[in-house]
């Protein structure tokens, strides 16, 4: 075993990659739970992404088509969840439990016949100039386009929830529902917005993880990554930018272990690839203490009958 | 002559198996005080919403200055002048002062003017607020002063004011007034609904009185007495509660020294609380919303642990037992809130006597439920508090609110407690659901029960407790003998004016 | 225009009514889906619902249906108590494996020790093991108040790594010539959860099933911890005032859901599986999710509903050889069983009317 062939500035450019998929997921989750609304779909969304996104860019030749397709995708899904809760107004809970067990089994369907095949490989854009710093040009500035949107993505949200009246309108809807009615807000329009957003959101995610990350398709291949985007909202205490810290904090574990299976350290690989898992109960654990961020009307189901 | 401000003509609305609005009709004139009045469940608040585009209504039409008006949805109704100040539901605790204002604006500018503008209002009309604040750190009158800014902020021609005076202390009900009067005398019209008939006979100019959805009667305040417009607005007279004048007997219930932080982000802390109460008196507990009394409620019922001594029963430190031990002692509660704590919504009435009714009714044998007594007891209240209901069987949820509180107070009255704490035993019910708890309340004191009766309602307070205390802030004022209290010093235990004063000098 | 009105109580009847309409329209919709897939859609449906039960082979299906039913029913029985007071532990694949994996552990080490300890020994392993695997979310939540959904989902993940560690490590078969696995319980008479009447399907695991059903029925309407289950669920904040503890409450709810799984777990590791393998799981844990909300959260539902799913999976594998339909669409179709139910639910509570548009 020999550490030194892992090459930081290789790690930490790996770690941002690796990162990608739950940032996207997250930063989703985020908007709609700041609407008030825990989808707990998001596994069901991404691996539905995934597929959409991995078929999509088979057929057509084009990464870019494939990661449009898998938004919507992902956005489709998310719809069925608008329509059970928002509509039928159904448990959220048990909505996004179906929904992940439904997204699973329709992604295998989808998916056959595209296990084993090799996807169009999305074009690395290195930023002129910025690229050509030492290390840092490494690290950050020379990745393919959906890296940049993750970045890009979170400032928007970061922006849009602290200084815009669409992100105060948002975070209004998520404290206090029927206040919001009260003063004239659609409510259920604004989080059937916010839903689409996040499945659009996790959706993309999925599709960088067929697309770029692994690449190809398999049955299952988020494996738990939705959740994890899940516990990461959690973890950031609902701000946009510590979901950021919190994807490099997954994806730079996620990344370690892999390097360490690679060199061949003297731990069974099995024990390995429980760590992003034991990691995320670990930070689950460490900040559940402080539940006063969390939206106030998180979870419950509106209804405008009185 | 030019036409009224608002003209509403035969407006109606239905909701399944009530109709809620009856083809009511009346007039708002420009710089008026317009009193809308009647019980809980008169019918109010619907129509309200249905000026403030909330609610559409089934049938009738409405006019403003002439036009037709038919506000597809608030910011419809802003627009056109109208703006409202809610009782409850319209604010975001997480949120600051200017967002929550910029939140009810059809255009709001950008938050740093709007700051400016809300300290520019708040001057004007001596109602002293700090824009970067967060609300759920406001008490209940800085909260609504946060909602009438809101609405001044947009100049509007009518203002809806639903129950304001509920979460406020005598002395800044008179402040509230001297912003109304301010406002007429700018020309704005103010439709205030209440059913506190003093208040409306000092404040406004004409009244429309509202039964059962319909409208009843319209008149002057002023040269109507309270009694007359209470009969209007009850429908007949109904017998005033008893109150047999008896000896107190030992101390059943001592509190010393009781501190508890606030359990939830946004609640009350309660600071070093001390008082007593014998067998056989009611001791009334008032304060504006948000003083601790649903805090202090927990930490009677054992919801939530105390300090042992804090807490005595007979002299047993019982600071650290829970509810259901407390029960067994002798220490019963009905808090305010009926869905969702005192009562289970989905739950039969049977399952809902069985909730507290299991220890001292014997509902209980070998951790197996009884519940053939379950549902005897249940019959029980229903039979002795008057509940209207098809039967025990029926859901918690589809009682009225009147006869859910019957039942929440009279599950505990029946358990013949040793100390009984009641909070707002008599919130939104009607008067003649109201004047039964009360003289049920009464009638367990006179059997020698102790009764704290925790109640936002002063009025309420004086018709039933012998001494009186005010919770301010999670303190206790010292308690006073209720009678021969004048409306002044009860305003001072709970707080007087608050901040108000500076800004008034 | 369409309007929902709350009900003043749910309806009793659309209870019951609201899974048999979700079943029918998840048929319809199912069948449309193979169609799509250029099946037969009533040749797919009657392969999946009739055959299992009264085709040529049902005699060899039948017995199936126990033995597919027993773990869906077992594990639903379990996570319906916590669902019912608003604990969710979404995490029974990974108690179910650790049930497996102590049971099977119990076993392995004893072999080839000939007594009639050894099952009873694994029984109480098997329990025991679900049960610590659930405990850490239920210790997480009380102590930290940790989210129990994430927590206990996470634990799957390395539930399934540490049962793949166990089959390619310790637990592997030393003389399985180097193929990954556990050796064969069944070959391990002290060991093996044989059928109990043979050829019958009816195991130990399905005595449990039926056991747990009527436990918890009693328990839900007779016995003051169910009311208080209940309670919990419906009204936290009246729950805590009635006297019930929330973190004890947590600690048996995620506890027993944990030690039926483990149950289930053990008793699938006896008999029908036999060994400890990579894939040993097949999602039992996730489909009882299903059967739970299916049967209502109640045990006599969740018994109908356990069948019901058993006979998706049989009737499944028959589509898959007879008629070539692919695994996945049987795992749809499951999916879509749950939406079905969750989106027709909205009967239960509310009417619908149906309103015109008023002229403004």
């Amino acid at each position: 075993m020999d550490l030194g062939t892992i090459d930081p500035a290789l790690l930490l450019a790996s770690l941002i990659v690796a990162a990608t998929p739950i940032l996207l997921a997250a930063l989703g989750e985020l908007v709609v739970e700041r609407a008030g609304v825990l989808n707990l779909g998001v596994e069901g969304m991404m691996i539905t992404g995934a597929i959409c996104g991995f078929a999509v860019a088979v057929n057509s030749g084009s990464p870019l088509v494939g990661f449009a397709a898998a938004a919507a995708g992902g956005a489709m899904l998310a719809l069925l969840f608008a329509l059970l809760t928002q509509f039928a107004l159904a448990n959220q809970v048990a909505s996004g439990l179906a929904l992940t067990l439904f997204g699973l089994g329709l992604s295998a369907l989808l998916g056959q016949g595209y296990v084993g095949i090799k996807p169009p490989s999305t074009p690395r854009l290195d930023i002129p100039i910025l690229g050509d710093i030492p290390f840092l040009g490494r690290v950050l500035f020379s990745h393919d386009p959906v890296v940049y949107l993750g970045l890009a993505l979170t400032g928007l949200i970061w922006w849009m929830l602290r200084h815009s009246h669409a992100g105060m309108v948002l975070r209004a809807v998520g404290e206090n529902h029927h206040a919001a009615h009260a003063l004239g807000y659609k409510v259920v329009r604004i989080r059937v917005l916010a839903i689409l957003f996040g499945g659009a959101c996790a959706g993309l995610g999925g599709a960088y993880l067929s697309l770029v990350r692994v690449p190809q398709w398999t049955e299952g291949m988020t494996s738990g990554a939705g959740w994890i985007a899940l516990a990461l909202v959690v973890f950031a205490s609902w701000k946009a930018g510590r979901v950021l810290l919190g994807a490099w904090l997954f994806g730079g574990v996620t990344v370690l272990q892999l390097n360490l299976q690679a060199v061949g350290i003297a731990i069974p690989v099995e024990y390995l690839s429980m760590s992003p898992y034991l990691v995320t109960i670990l930070v689950l654990v460490t900040m559940s203490a402080d539940k006063s961020r969390a939206p106030a009307s998180l979870g419950r189901t509106f209804h405008a009958s009185q | 002559m030019t036409p009224p401000l608002l003209s509403i003509d035969r407006l109606s609305k239905a909701y399944p198996g009530v109709v809620a609005n009856d083809a009511v009709s009346l007039e708002v004139r420009d710089g008026e005080v317009h009193a809308l009045l009647g019980e809980n469940g008169a019918g109010k608040s619907t129509l309200v919403k249905m000026i403030y585009g909330l609610v559409k209504p089934d049938g009738g039409r409405m006019r403003l200055r002439g036009a037709p008006y038919a506000p597809e949805d608030p910011n419809a109704a802003r627009k056109a002048g109208v703006a409202m100040v809610f009782q409850h539901f319209s604010l975001f605790e997480a949120m600051s002062v200017a967002e929550n204002v910029a939140l009810g604006m059809a255009a709001p500018p950008r938050l740093r003017d709007l700051s400016a503008r809300i300290r520019e209002v708040s001057r004007t009309y001596r109602l002293p607020l700090d824009p970067q604040r967060i609300i759920g750190d406001l008490s209940a009158g800085e909260r609504q002063r946060v909602e009438i800014i809101r609405c001044l902020l947009q100049e509007p021609r009518l203002l809806i004011m639903d129950e304001p005076t509920s979460v406020l202390t005598p002395q800044e009900v008179e402040i509230l007034f001297q912003t109304l009067r301010q406002l007429t005398a700018e020309g704005v019209a103010i439709l205030y609904i209440s059913h506190k008939l003093e208040e409306i006979r000092s404040l406004c100019d004409r009244a429309t009185i509202l039964r059962r959805g319909r409208n009843v009667a319209t008149c002057v305040p002023r040269e109507t007495s309270a009694r007359e417009m209470g009969e209007m607005m009850v429908g007949a007279s109904f017998a005033a509660p008893q109150h047999v004048a008896h000896a107190p007997g030992n101390v059943a219930l001592t509190v010393s020294g009781l501190s508890m932080r606030a359990p939830s982000a946004f609640g009350t802390s309660l600071k070093d609380i001390t008082f007593s109460v014998r067998r056989g008196e009611i001791l009334g507990l008032g304060g504006v919303a948000g003083s601790g009394q649903d805090e202090l409620l927990s930490a009677l019922a054992g919801e939530t642990p105390t300090a042992a001594g804090a807490i005595r029963l007979n002299g047993a430190a019982i600071g650290r037992l829970g509810p259901n031990a407390r029960r067994r002692l002798g220490l019963l509660t009905a808090p305010e809130q009926r869905l969702g704590h005192a009562a289970a919504p989905e739950m039969s009435l049977t399952e809902n006597a069985f909730m507290t009714g299991a220890q001292r009714e014997g509902l209980v044998s070998h951790g197996f439920a009884r519940w053939g007594a379950a549902r005897d007891f249940a019959q029980a209240i229903i039979t002795r508090f008057d509940v209207r209901t098809p039967g025990p069987d029926v859901a918690a949820r589809a009682l009225s609110g009147g006869n859910l509180q019957k039942f929440v107070i009279g599950r505990e009255v029946l358990q013949r407690p040793e100390v009984l704490v009641v909070n707002q035993p008599t919130w939104g019910v009607d008067a003649a659901a109201a004047a039964s708890i009360r003289q049920a309340l009464l009638d367990l004191a006179a059997a020698g029960a102790a009764i704290l009766c925790i109640s936002q309602d002063l009025d309420e307070l004086m018709e039933i407790s012998d001494r009186f205390g005010a919770l301010n802030a999670g303190r206790l004022s010292p308690i006073r003998p209720a009678k021969g209290l004048s409306v002044e010093e009860i305003g001072l235990m709970m707080g007087g004016a608050h901040d108000l004063e500076p800004a008034h000098a | 225009m369409l309007k929902l009105e709350t009900r003043p109580q749910p309806s009793v009847l659309w209870t019951w009514v609201a899974p048999i309409l979700a079943v029918v329209i998840t048929m319809l919709a199912g069948g449309t889906l193979f169609a799509a897939l250029g099946k037969d859609p009533v040749d797919a449906i009657a392969t999946i619902f009739w055959q299992p039960l009264f085709g040529e082979f049902a005699h060899y299906y039948r017995p199936q249906l126990l033995i597919k039913g027993a773990p869906l029913v077992l594990i639903a029985i379990g996570l319906g108590l916590g669902f019912r007071a608003g604990i969710w532990n979404i995490g029974a694949e990974g108690q179910y494996i650790m049930g497996a994996l102590s049971g099977a552990g119990v076993a392995l080490a004893l072999y080839p020790m000939d007594s009639v300890l050894v099952f009873p020994l694994m029984v109480l392993a098997g329990a025991l093991g679900g049960w610590t695997w659930a405990m850490i979310p239920a210790v997480l939540k009380v102590r930290f108040g940790t989210n129990e959904i994430l927590v206990s989902l996470m634990l799957v993940y390395v539930a399934e790594q540490l049962l793949a560690a166990m089959a390619l490590g310790p637990m592997k078969n030393p003389e399985g010539r180097g193929f990954p696995g556990s050796r064969n319980l069944r070959n391990y008479d002290s060991a093996h959860n044989a059928e109990l009447i043979a050829g019958s399907g009816m195991h130990w695991g399905v005595v449990a099933a039926f056991v747990a059903v009527i436990l918890a029925y009693v328990l839900l309407t007779r016995h003051r911890l169910g009311y208080h289950i209940r309670l919990t669920g419906q009204a936290p904040r009246a729950a805590r005032f009635a006297g019930v503890r929330t973190a004890r409450l947590v600690v048996i709810c995620l506890g027993s859901a944990g030690a039926l799984a483990g149950l289930a777990g053990m008793f699938e590791v006896a008999g029908p599986a036999g060994q400890v393998t990579i894939d040993f799981n097949v999602g039992y844990g996730f489909t009882a999710i299903i059967v739970a909300f299916l049967g209502r959260l109640h045990p006599v539902g969740i018994l109908a509903a356990g069948v019901l799913m058993a006979l998706t999976y049989i009737g499944g594998e028959i589509a898959q050889s007879n008629l070539g339909l692919p695994a996945a669409a049987i795992q749809v179709f499951q999916g879509m069983l749950l939406f079905f139910l969750l989106a027709v639910d909205v009967l239960t509570h509310y009417r619908i009317r149906i309103t015109r548009r008023e002229a403004a």
